[in-house]
């Protein structure tokens, strides 16, 4: 298959190994974005793929073509940098035309290419400019420009988006999807910021300590979360694990614990059945609380609000469920005035159950 | 509802710490003043006396335009001045070179690179003095090791190194190169570590290869650097003359007197104190005039918000 494909890759830096072994395969035109926490291997691993980075062993494939001892330059990429890394003493137009220059490309295709990308980019203005003349978001598109120009085969993304205000990187969230369809181009994406994956990829790989916990589409990755990792890393704010316990009472299982009992729903009954221990993880998403029982799958909770955050359309709870710290957001209309104490309802068919030993979904 | 606010307090005149800065600057500004501007000052005064030692300086006879105009016309002046231009020329082409091309050889975590560079910086660390004393004897015609083993190794008949003009001005380039190629070594390595390594990896990815990583981003990304280290192998240049004079003395002939040299000698060999002055008033119009030059071609100050 065309795309980029990672087969048994593995990194180490002398006796410290970042990546044990990780195999992957990228279709062509696919949006992927890599996330996870600082240090779990995400960039060394868009680093292998763009050749700045030698693999320790396996393979890794782009476009049918073994690209794994291949310089850079001759891998057919490009790559946007946190930094932007644009070279200061050359003009945008310069900057972005650099590496058509080093290829010797004909005059008129570089005027071409420098005409379409710095139009799509709203950077035609500019282009006499040198970068400290430019604001943070001007720098952040000529990059981006820079790599557009050469038209490869696979755009790199490494955390483009971090040095960028949180407008500012909301909007340019926007672009990229749009460039993304514009060019339809494999893309691989960098970030440790689970939205920008929620957002924007087709499908996400989800890794910690150089392992990949879950591959899939953000659809996927937020609802059938693999392993408690995954489950807490993505969705905002993130989900709450409580020790629990299975037992049944008349035909029906329930999940209780200190302050609570919670029916299980028919989508885990299964599973449930099939898990040889009762100890139990109980993953409770925030979003699924609320303040009143809207079917018949809502159960009451009795919640000891902290703290409650005032965000416009919920208000973010600190709150105690039994001992258990918890956070619950709940939607709240124009009125409502800051949540306290109270009985509150969760959607029990979301409800999500982990083995405690194994970490891994039921 | 307003609440009643207490009556404004009038806005301080001077805010307070207002002199504090001046306070900072006040013991630099009194060393500037005293140890620089008050020499070049009398070296100015002095150029327009026929001034000797021993004699008071108010018993010194006015002589106005005179010595400047004995040095327009002096071809010892021009010869010294041309001695010290092909000097400069060599030495500083030569380390710029040198100096750049070692510190982009070790500018790479190798193995060693460590011990290489604080061997490279140890020429440095000695006095001119005894620079000047150490090579003397390292190229003596008659006891010096450079003769020993050119002729042990390579079957060359021994020169007389300080005594041929050539041979002389050869040896004072070649020293001032074994002295000063680390200092241009030690800035543009500092300078070369400090550039981002994300935009050198993208020069890598857009497909420059070594040389032009070198030529189109590493070295224009460090122009102010090597501006300033330009600047100042120039002004040592002019200023100078501890090496000559004890490797040399500026002989044979003018071969190896460098312009401070023969201020230096005008000066305190054949006692010529206001005549010294004048040349030294050029010097410091030369020096003067080059720096202005440079730092208006490209202002490191201003570029340096680049890197």
């Amino acid at each position: 298959m065309s795309g980029v494909s990672l087969r048994n890759v593995s990194k180490s830096y002398g006796d410290v190994t970042v990546i044990p072994d990780l195999s992957l395969d990228i279709a062509e035109g696919e949006f992927v974005v890599f996330v996870g926490p600082s240090g779990c291997g995400k960039s060394t691993t868009l680093r292998m793929i763009a050749g700045l980075e030698k693999v320790t062993s396996g393979q890794i494939v782009i476009g049918d073509r073994d690209v794994t001892w291949v310089k850079p330059k001759e891998r057919d990429i490009a790559m946007v940098f946190q930094s932007y890394a644009l070279y200061p003493h050359m003009n945008v137009a310069e900057n972005m035309s650099f590496a058509l220059r080093l290829a010797k490309r004909p005059k008129a295709e570089i005027e071409e290419r420098l005409r379409v990308a710095a139009d799509m980019l709203e950077l035609t203005p500019y282009l006499d400019r040198k970068p400290k003349d430019l604001s943070g978001g001007q720098r952040q598109r000529v990059a981006m420009g820079r790599s557009i120009v050469r038209d490869a085969y696979v755009f790199l993304f490494d955390e483009p988006l971090s040095n960028l205000d949180a407008k500012l990187r909301s909007s340019m969230r926007t672009e990229l999807a749009l460039l993304h369809k514009k060019l339809d181009r494999t893309m691989v994406y960098v970030t440790h910021d689970q939205i920008e994956a929620m957002t924007m990829a087709d499908r996400i790989v989800i890794m910690k300590d150089g392992h990949i916990q879950q591959v899939g589409s953000p659809k996927d990755v937020y609802n059938t979360p693999r392993n408690t990792f995954v489950a807490t890393f993505m969705g905002s704010p993130s989900m709450t694990l409580i020790p629990a316990e299975l037992s049944d009472d008349g035909g029906t299982t329930f999940v209780s614990g200190d302050g609570f009992r919670l029916p299980v729903p028919d989508r885990l009954k299964e599973a449930v059945r099939n898990s040889a221990r009762r100890q139990v993880t109980l993953g409770l998403r925030p979003e699924h609380f609320a303040a009143e029982a809207r079917t018949n799958n809502f159960a009451p909770v009795d919640l000891t609000v902290k703290v409650s955050e005032y965000v416009g359309s919920s208000q973010y709870l600190a709150a105690q469920l039994g001992p258990h710290a918890i956070t619950a957001a709940v939607e709240v209309g124009p009125e409502a005035d800051l949540l306290t104490d109270g009985t509150y309802h969760f959607d029990t068919s979301r409800m999500y159950l982990f083995d405690t030993q194994t970490e891994q979904a039921l | 509802m307003t609440a009643e606010l207490p009556a404004p307090v009038a806005k301080p005149r001077f805010e307070s710490g207002f002199l504090t800065p001046y306070a900072f600057i006040t013991p630099a500004l009194l060393v500037m003043l005293g140890g620089l501007l008050y020499p070049v000052i009398m070296a100015f005064y002095l150029s327009f006396y026929d001034w000797e030692i021993g004699r008071d300086l108010e018993d010194a006879p006015f002589v106005g335009m005179t010595n400047f105009a004995r040095m327009m016309t002096d071809p010892q002046v021009w010869e010294v001045l041309w001695v010290t231009i092909r000097f400069g020329f060599w030495t500083i082409t030569i380390e710029m070179t040198l100096g750049v091309a070692l510190a982009l050889l070790l500018e790479k975590p190798i193995r060693g690179a460590s011990v290489f560079r604080t061997i490279f910086i140890l020429p440095l660390m000695v006095s001119p003095v005894v620079v000047g004393l150490i090579w003397r004897y390292l190229f003596d015609a008659r006891i010096g090791w450079i003769n020993y083993y050119l002729g042990a190794w390579f079957g060359i008949e021994p020169q007389v190194w300080l005594g041929d003009a050539q041979l002389a001005f050869f040896a004072i380039v070649f020293t001032d190169i074994w002295q000063w190629t680390p200092f241009i070594f030690i800035i543009v390595i500092a300078g070369l570590q400090a550039l981002p390594s994300e935009v050198v990896e993208a020069s890598t990815i857009d497909g420059a290869n070594w040389y032009q990583q070198i030529f189109l981003v590493k070295l224009p990304m460090i122009k102010s650097i090597l501006v300033i280290a330009l600047l100042m192998r120039l002004i040592d240049v002019f200023r100078g003359m501890e090496v000559m004079l004890i490797m040399t003395g500026g002989g044979p002939g003018r071969s190896t007197e460098l312009l401070s040299l023969h201020i230096y000698n005008r000066a305190f060999e054949t006692q010529q104190l206001g005549y010294a002055s004048a040349i030294s008033v050029l010097l410091i119009a030369i020096v003067f005039g080059i720096s202005t030059l440079i730092l208006t071609m490209a202002n490191p100050m201003k570029s340096r918000a680049d890197v």
